[in-house]
């Protein structure tokens, strides 16, 4: 099929970017997303051009390395993926596709499509962890966790920090990212020791960085390729009124 | 602690109760105004004598002002923060699924200001004394702004307002203060949907019934 581009280029953080219209043909509904971009860039590096600049890494919806805003949506018209697993086949021949980075103040843009996304893993530092011992594994029967919360917990867990959430929230908040880690760690005994400096911590800091505040849109719970729900922003809310 | 009185939660948390307080006023604001119905203006009369007078509901009333300021003023800070969260927009828009009334909370909120300034002026700075007026006879200043077609348009526009902006309002405050649950947050979002529709439509019936009869 043969389809039009209109992609945010941009040189670097100081400059101005921006949107360049390319016209791709030859494009199979078989290709992903990101082939489709990597079949671009072929075609702009042997034509002399600049290949357009974006993120990836494991291709398979695991890292959260290479969300992009693909016709008014974090990773596309396609519920529950990333854009890696993004098929072309959603797309008809002759359609225009609108693609954006990330837009917030707390993710700049480094270069076209890529953002430079420390916020999140300062948050990381700031609370997306336990301390522990690490040494041998202890005898798992020795802590015991309530099926439910179990689920509960690894359903935030399966969170992978791709901050599409970020990007789909007209408030570009990180509520839902900063409450998968909450619920990771609240619902576990582990995760209760620290749970007051955690939340403390990951919302001064989630401040800090000037994501904005949460007006349960739902956006976010729409746009997770990881289908984290709105409940777990309830639990941060709860968890934090608890730390004071 | 400075960081905990503005952080974005703690903003939010106080946002919401002073929401959740103004919604328990407004049916009783809406059962004092159905008395405008009677031909008779004497219970109108003596309910508005009493709430002007009785000392407990003073103390209501002190409560609800500081409400209204503390909702307002927050919502301003909050709405500000959250423009400047995104410096540069989207150009292709926003078409997430997200809950349609959430999307003008500041416009709907700016609405229903609009509307307090000017219901102030008319009723309550009267009674406080800041403008000449006989606030024993608020019957009959309600009877001569509903006989104004232009007025009860407006007032039309701003209970509808009202209706978007209370809907989303109800659910998202319980959501705030921590409260969201598998069987009773349906529950809230029902009863949101019947006190967005009843409250303003009520409100706004009135003036329609005094027109009609
Ligand atoms: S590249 Fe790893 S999630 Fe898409």
């Amino acid at each position: 099929m043969n389809i039009t581009l209109e992609i945010w280029r941009q040189k670097n953080k100081e400059t101005k970017g921006q949107f360049v219209t390319y016209k791709l043909e030859g494009v199979s509904s078989e290709m992903t997303f990101l082939e489709m971009l990597d079949y671009l860039n072929e075609k702009l590096v042997k034509e002399g051009g600049d290949p357009v600049a974006f993120d990836s890494d494991c291709r398979e919806g695991i890292c959260g390395m290479c969300g992009l805003y693909i016709n008014g949506r974090p990773n596309g018209p396609k519920e529950g993926v990333t854009t890696c697993q993004l098929s072309m086949s959603v797309f008809n021949d002759g359609d225009t596709i609108t693609v954006e980075p990330w837009r917030s103040k707390a993710f700049p843009v480094i270069k076209d499509l890529v953002v430079d996304r420390t916020s999140f893993d300062k948050l990381i530092e700031a609370g997306g962890y336990i301390s522990v011992n690490t040494g041998a594994a202890p005898e798992a029967n020795s802590i015991l966790v309530k099926k439910e919360n179990a689920d509960r917990a690894f359903e935030a867990g399966i969170c992978i920090g791709c901050g599409s959430c970020v990007a789909a929230c007209k408030n570009a908040s990180a509520m839902l990212f900063v409450s998968a880690k909450i619920s990771q760690f609240a619902l576990l005994p582990q995760g209760k020791v620290e749970a007051k400096e955690r939340v403390r911590a990951l919302v001064q800091t989630m401040d800090e960085f000037g994501f904005g505040n949460c007006s349960n849109t739902g956006a976010c719970e729409a746009e997770c390729p990881k289908e984290i729900k709105l409940v777990n922003i309830a639990r941060l809310n709860r968890e934090y009124y608890k730390a004071y | 602690m400075n960081k905990v009185v503005a952080s974005s939660i703690s903003k939010k948390f106080v946002m919401a109760l002073a929401g959740l307080f103004l919604l328990i006023f407004l049916p009783v604001h809406l059962g004092i105004n159905f008395m405008l119905l009677k031909s008779d203006p004497e219970p109108f009369n003596s309910a508005a004598h009493f709430m002007a007078t009785f000392p407990l509901v003073k103390v209501v009333e002190i409560m609800l002002i500081l409400a209204i300021l503390i909702h307002i003023v927050i919502g301003v800070i909050v709405q500000i923060q959250n423009w400047f969260s995104r410096p540069v927009g989207y150009r292709s828009g926003n078409r997430s699924k997200t809950s349609f009334f959430s999307k003008f909370m500041i416009w709907t909120g700016g609405t229903i200001f609009i509307f307090l300034i000017i219901h102030f002026t008319n009723f309550y700075f009267i009674k406080l004394g800041f403008i000449e007026g006989d606030p024993e006879n608020f019957y009959s200043v309600a009877h001569q702004l509903f006989a104004i077609p232009g007025y009860n348009i407006f007032y039309w526009i701003c209970f509808i307002g009202l209706g978007f902006h209370l809907y989303h309002a109800f659910t998202s405050a319980f959501q705030t203060v921590g409260l969201n649950h598998r069987i009773w947050t349906p529950v809230v979002n029902f009863v949101a949907l019947f006190y967005a529709i009843l409250i303003p439509a009520g409100f706004a019936s009135i003036p329609l019934i005094i027109w009609l009869f």
